[in-house]
């Protein structure tokens, strides 16, 4: 038989219109239709190697469910999907596949790796559709063991569903008002609809995975405590949610936000839609935003959104070192974004009311390579100008909230805050205690803390039955 | 969601709520806080301590009506119900045997002062107390805070009960009469705090004041509620409420509190329109 054909033809995601989107927290991109979707699936060749799935995080069956699609087969996609993954209208929304799955797929060599993400996301919005939350499993054994989760973000989540699906009895303390972490706080809704996050996390509580909101593990029970009283094992996968600001002066003026707080008024407690909702949120006219990655686009397009003239973001090396997804950058510009690369903040400038008006900036040049292996820049001596600004999103970087290990016995932290965990199986160093997620390795990706969260579960699986 | 077991209307305008949170009446102590949220379209705000019953599985909480979350919620009632109230957060108040303390409460702050009132004695402490209120049909909880208290002063603006004038003033001739004084807990309003801040900065009195900054989330997620305090940015939801009032940058506090002063305005302005549809 002939070899067939390689189709390099990637079929494109369906999107919002640049203009209108730009004024909308509608969702961006729109979804494959079955159409597409089959279409998408049928360039896949069932490769022997398999280089997707070793690029996958959570070794998804990828040829797997990308056949189920071809054939037709929905409901044996889902379960094929869902066998490995709680959470895929998530991971297909905000997974850098361009650096995982999608960059090991044989087509990857020829500039068209199959749309893994785009099928993933196809699978688990077909399941809302047309499934509901309906993919019941079997109800396992219980194993007469319970485990408290703190936490309730992607690493959570999952360290949840895979240890109720072995039957133990699992408890979530989230010290928000919602679960889903950054899901819902973090990410915008035109990016990850909170309706997407909320199905997920009701699907981990439909598992039997009890969950318990508005409880600061530390603030009212210690890990101590938990350990002492109920549970026999906890996992931790409470984030890197603290953020940082660069300690430079008129730092503290109004209407500086770190992106913390902006993403949270809008997001969380949708301050999009003042006064309907309470929260109120500023709505600059210049707006700049400073960093160069996921948080910073989301911080840009948000205050795009509420009505800003002009969004900038400066960063102080160049586009190719820009940490954010390729897709999200471009997603940014095409809105209208301006980006002032290789630009660093020197001072923020206030009026008399202590509110900003402008950011004194220095120009940068790239030096030799740092310890993140990226150039350094370089302040370019007086070459100091200035951006007239009405507000500033200071978009950073986050690290550990100190709360949990502060109030621990016995878990050992890194100088950054994080926790000491082993890399295999998310044993920290005190009895009984795992962790996974941001808290271990700061701030990372959705699809490395549900990793995480996974490997966790079935080591704490392990620890409780033997 | 939490029940409220019980609601007090103390004077007009300030209201107390005993509310069924078991698991925080367990851990709650002096100067800690709960971030309330009344329902889906809510805002989240931080409220003071007022009590708490750890047995009854209860923690208290008395508010003024100030914008539209506040107004809402004094339209509660026993019986119904907050969406959320998180806690106990921040960090507890410093007790310790410090030998005499002054407390001094602006206005409903009574409420805030009175579990730090009672530690302090509980410890030993001489406990001087001075409570000042705008006149003295705002006035509540006078008998309680005395009965914590080896001696209180009584304060009105308009003179209309107890002494004319603000809490600076007894508390400056306290000081200067010779009363060796070891500690001032001052709490109410920031520019009371202020100001009794500068009246025991001279007599080198360590003085502590408990900031209410806008908050978020209120466990140290946002930064929102940065303050100024000895040159250094910090938390106030994590790193106090509690702060040394000498070495607070007032300034920006008060600058920072005015931050959304037009969307307070046309929030209350809108929730007015559709209460009175
Ligand atoms: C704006 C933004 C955009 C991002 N975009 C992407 C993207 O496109 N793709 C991607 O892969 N990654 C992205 N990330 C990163 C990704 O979201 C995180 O790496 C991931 O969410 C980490 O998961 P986690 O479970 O470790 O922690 P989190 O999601 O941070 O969840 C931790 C949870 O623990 C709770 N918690 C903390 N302390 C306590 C306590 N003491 N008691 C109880 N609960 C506690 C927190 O409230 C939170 O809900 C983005 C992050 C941000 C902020
Ligand atoms: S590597 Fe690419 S082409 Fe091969 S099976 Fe995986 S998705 Fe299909
Ligand atoms: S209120 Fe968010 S950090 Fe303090």
């Amino acid at each position: 038989m002939a070899k067939p054909k390689l189709n390099l033809n990637r079929v494109p995601m369906p999107r919002q219109d640049p203009k209108k989107r730009g004024k909308n927290f509608n969702e961006v991109a729109l979804g494959y239709s079955l159409e597409q979707a089959k279409e998408e699936a049928s360039r896949c060749i069932q490769c022997k190697k398999r280089g997707c799935v070793a690029g996958c995080p959570v070794e998804i069956d990828i040829p797997g469910f990308i056949k189920a699609i071809g054939d037709g087969d929905m409901p044996e996609a889902v379960r094929i999907l869902k066998s490995k993954n709680a959470l895929p209208g998530i991971c297909g929304r905000v997974c850098p596949q361009e650096t995982q799955c999608e960059a090991t797929c044989s087509l990857a060599k020829k500039g068209a790796p199959i749309a893994i993400g785009r099928l993933e996301r196809f699978v688990a919005d077909w399941e809302r559709a047309n499934m509901g939350a309906a993919t019941s499993i079997d109800p396992p054994k219980p194993a007469g063991k319970r485990v408290a989760v703190v936490g309730s973000g992607p690493a959570g989540l999952t360290a949840a569903a895979d240890l109720a699906k072995l039957g133990h009895s699992v408890t979530i303390f989230e010290a928000l008002h919602v679960a889903g972490g950054v899901l819902m706080y973090g990410i915008p809704e035109f990016r990850l609809p909170k309706e997407i996050v909320q199905a997920e996390v009701d699907y981990v509580a439909s598992l039997g995975v009890k969950l318990e909101l508005d409880a600061v593990v530390g603030k009212l029970a210690t890990v101590d405590e938990l350990l002492n009283s109920d549970y026999h094992a906890v996992f931790l996968g409470t984030g890197a949610g603290a953020p940082m600001f660069m300690n430079i002066p008129g730092e503290n003026l109004n209407g500086i936000y770190s992106a913390n707080e902006f993403l949270t008024r809008v997001n969380l407690m949708k301050a999009y839609r003042f006064p309907e909702y309470d929260t109120p949120v500023k709505v600059g006219r210049r707006v700049v935003v400073i960093g160069g990655g996921n948080v910073a686009m989301d911080s840009a397009r948000c205050a795009l959104r509420l009505g800003a003239d002009k969004v900038y973001i400066i960063y102080r090396r160049s586009e190719v070192e820009m940490p954010a997804r390729r897709e999200e950058v471009e997603n940014a510009m095409e809105e209208g974004i301006e980006f002032r690369l290789l630009t660093n903040p020197k001072q923020m400038l206030g009026d008399e009311q202590n509110w900003v008006v402008g950011i004194e900036c220095y120009e940068m040049e790239l030096g030799e390579p740092d310890d993140s292996g990226r150039r350094r820049p370089i302040v370019k001596e007086g070459s100091e100008f200035t951006i007239d600004v009405d507000m500033v999103v200071e978009a950073l970087g986050t690290r550990p909230n100190p709360l949990v290990a502060s109030t621990t016995e016995g878990l050992e932290t890194t100088r950054w805050g994080t926790l000491v965990a082993d890399e295999e199986t998310g044993k920290t160093v005190k009895d009984k205690v795992w962790a996974g997620g941001d808290i271990v390795t700061g701030a990372a990706t959705v699809i490395s803390a549900m990793g995480a969260g996974k490997h966790a579960a079935a080591d704490i699986d392990a620890y409780l039955r033997g | 969601m939490y029940k409220i077991l019980l609601k007090q209307d103390l004077v007009p305008g300030i209201h107390l709520f005993k509310v069924a949170a078991p698991a925080v009446a367990k851990k709650a102590q002096p100067g800690q806080f709960v971030v309330v949220r009344i329902d889906e379209k809510g805002e989240r705000i931080p409220l003071t301590i007022a009590d708490w019953d750890r047995e009854g599985g209860s923690v208290t909480i008395v508010f003024m009506e100030v914008g539209t979350t506040t107004a809402r919620l004094a339209l509660l009632e026993a019986g119904g119900a907050i969406a959320d109230f998180v806690g106990p957060l921040g960090l507890p108040t410093h007790i310790e045997k410090f030998g005499t303390v002054v407390c001094v409460a602006g206005g409903f702050a009574v409420a805030t002062i009175m579990p730090i009132a009672r530690a302090m004695r509980q410890k030993g402490n001489k406990v001087i107390s001075i409570l000042g209120a705008r006149s003295q049909d705002l006035l509540f909880w006078e008998d309680k805070l005395r009965s914590l208290s080896d001696q209180l002063i009584v304060t009105t603006d308009d003179g209309s009960y107890g002494r004319k004038g603000v809490v600076t003033g007894p508390l400056k001739e306290l000081l200067e009469s010779g009363e060796k004084v070891d500690r001032v807990i001052a709490i109410g309003p920031s520019i009371m705090m202020k100001f009794c801040s500068l009246t025991t900065e001279p007599f080198g009195i360590k003085t502590i004041v408990s900031l209410n900054p806008i908050m978020v989330d209120g466990t140290g997620m946002c930064g929102c509620c940065r303050v100024s305090v000895g040159g250094e940015t910090k938390f106030a939801c994590v790193d106090g409420p509690d702060f040394d009032g000498h070495q607070v940058d007032w300034d920006l506090l008060f600058a920072r509190q005015r931050i959304y002063l037009d969307e307070e305005k046309r929030s209350f302005e809108q929730w007015q329109r559709s209460v009175h549809r």
